[in-house]
């Protein structure tokens, strides 16, 4: 039962309409041998106030997540120069971080925190030749379930596998299916001259492709690439005045989904709570969306996470992604324009700013002509980070052209 | 039958899981329970995850189960399979799959409980065909 105080902060206490998106940058590297960390972060962060037709010195707001180096927000404030911050925050959910901070900057803004606010990532996984996928990792020994997993051998692909292998196992979804999913990223991706993948794969060349982890495929994974990407979220006045489209942002949700004491499902991601927190704030249902950014490490990421944000029922999400459904032009619900994660770009490991920037680009109307959704007004974006398989956050957001 | 078997590197344990390793140790998989709310939860802590309560205690488990999930990593050294194993105490626990062909393993298949030797600790947990 909600209390009256509740029902009347509710009423009040909404992000919807309280910021926009003003500038957006992805780095066009893909492997950052000769540019540092900080730099990365830097070049990305300068990228994105120029796209917004803002300076540095406009930034009083600075997120940023595990990736920046050193004390995050002290280490990159002071090297880039930003001498006015009056508001920081360093969330981390891993690869959705960058999506919980657009809906925290919103947050931020509304109350008055600041009103230029600055999100970047950077990474150089790919530089240091780290095996994202395929090494076990080991976060050390004072996180609580490391003495509990680590010995096993979890790797970031087994244990999507694993979802995989349920969802199999409880609704029929084939690697066929799950193909789809690649296939429709490829034919994207082939449009974008920065994409790390540019060929156009078919369902029988990810079903051919060696197996990684069972049931998943070489194909099935997302890139490991370097670089990064920012995003710059401002109050209302100052997008007021300025010259670029404006994208409003309608509604965020958060979520977490941990393993519970032992209480195991991997057949849903938090996407299951994100999602009706952001469309409920968003007054929209998922039947309003015209162009979805979803976190796609691995295929199985997407599939699950369509039906958790109710865009087909849960199970359904084979059936839902086959035949090129997620295909630019030709299906009914395109996703994922720049290629994603699964061919173009998978920065640092973590996936969420890419996702954030492409629905920018798609409601801006500044997609490749090739793959640019048709009178595209409202938009989402997700974020799922951590791992499906063990313990994840996720975020939603909901964008709006003006 | 997959024959060689990967080293499983060793568990650091804490204090408050010395009792659940030295269990190990013995061949004995431990479990929390908590007093207060009846509830058996994994991995083991000293505060109860669902109610709060510092009243756990362990108890044995009976070392069966069934599987839940797996996947058998074939990009490693030696290949092996990772699993979620549903014990019949109710908890599911992350584990390896050990002694047993990795192509003729199905989900919901019985499980027992063996141990595994490791690089210099504690023997783990692991599961094979019942």
């Amino acid at each position: 039962m909600r209390l009256a105080i509740e029902e009347e902060a509710c009423a009040h206490m909404t992000i919807n309409g309280k910021a926009y998106i003003a500038g957006v940058y992805e780095h066009p590297t893909r492997k950052a041998d000769t540019i540092s960390l900080a730099q990365l972060h830097a070049d990305v962060a300068k990228g994105a106030l120029e796209d917004a037709g803002l300076t540095k010195n406009d930034v009083d707001g600075y997120f940023c997540a595990g990736d920046a180096p050193g004390l995050g927000p002290l280490s990159m404030a002071e090297y880039m120069g930003l001498g006015k911050l009056r508001h920081v925050d360093t969330t981390e959910t891993g690869g959705s971080s960058y999506v919980i901070h657009v809906g925290h900057a919103a947050q931020a803004i509304a109350l008055g925190k600041c009103t230029v606010a600055l999100i970047t990532l950077a990474g150089r996984p790919r530089a240091e030749g780290m095996a994202t996928g395929t090494a076990p990792r080991n976060y050390g020994s004072a996180a609580p379930d490391v003495q509990f997993e680590y010995p096993f051998g979890p790797t970031v692909v087994n244990q999507y596998a694993m979802c995989a292998m349920r969802h199999m196992h409880e609704f029929g979804t084939t690697s066929e299916q799950l193909a789809w999913i690649k296939v429709a990223a490829s034919h994207h991706a082939q449009h974008n001259p920065h994409a790390l993948l540019r060929d156009v794969v078919t369902v029988e060349d990810v079903v051919k492709s060696p197996i990684i982890a069972d049931p998943l495929h070489r194909l099935d994974c997302c890139v490991i690439t370097d670089g990064g990407g920012a995003v710059v979220v401002v109050h209302p006045d100052v997008a007021k005045r300025l010259t670029r489209p404006r994208v409003k942002i309608r509604g965020a949700g958060e979520a977490t989904k941990l393993q519970m004491g032992g209480r195991i499902d991997l057949t849903y991601s938090g996407a299951r709570w994100s999602g009706p927190i952001a469309f409920e704030e968003a007054k929209v249902t998922p039947a309003d969306i015209k162009y979805v950014s979803i976190y796609d490490s691995f295929t199985i990421t997407v599939l699950m996470t369509l039906e958790d944000l109710g865009f087909c029922a849960k199970g359904q999400g084979g059936k839902f992604v086959s035949d090129g459904n997620l295909i630019s032009g030709t299906g009914k619900l395109p996703f994922n324009t720049d290629g994603g994660g699964l061919c173009n770009n998978h920065p640092a490991n973590r996936g969420g700013m890419t996702k954030v920037v492409e629905a920018v680009r798609q409601l801006r109307g500044e997609a490749h002509p090739k793959v640019q959704v048709k009178s595209c007004d409202l938009a989402l974006a997700h974020g799922t980070g951590g791992s499906l398989g063990t313990r994840h956050g996720s975020a939603t957001v909901i964008l709006e052209r003006e | 039958m997959a024959t060689a078997q990967r080293t499983i590197p060793a568990p650091q344990p804490s204090p408050e899981t010395k009792a659940f390793w030295d269990g190990a140790a013995e061949g004995k998989l431990l479990l929390k329970k908590c007093r207060a709310c009846s509830q058996v939860h994994y991995y083991p802590r000293p505060l109860c995850p669902f109610c709060g309560s510092d009243a756990t205690e362990w108890q044995p488990a009976a070392g069966t189960g069934t599987l839940y999930s797996y996947s058998v990593m074939r990009r490693a050294e030696v290949p092996y399979a990772i699993a979620y194993v549903t014990l019949d105490e109710g908890v599911t626990m992350m584990t390896n799959l050990v002694n047993c062909d990795f192509d003729r393993l199905r989900i919901g298949q019985k499980v027992r409980v063996v141990f595994s030797p490791t690089d210099g600790g504690a023997p783990v947990p692991t599961f094979t065909p019942a």
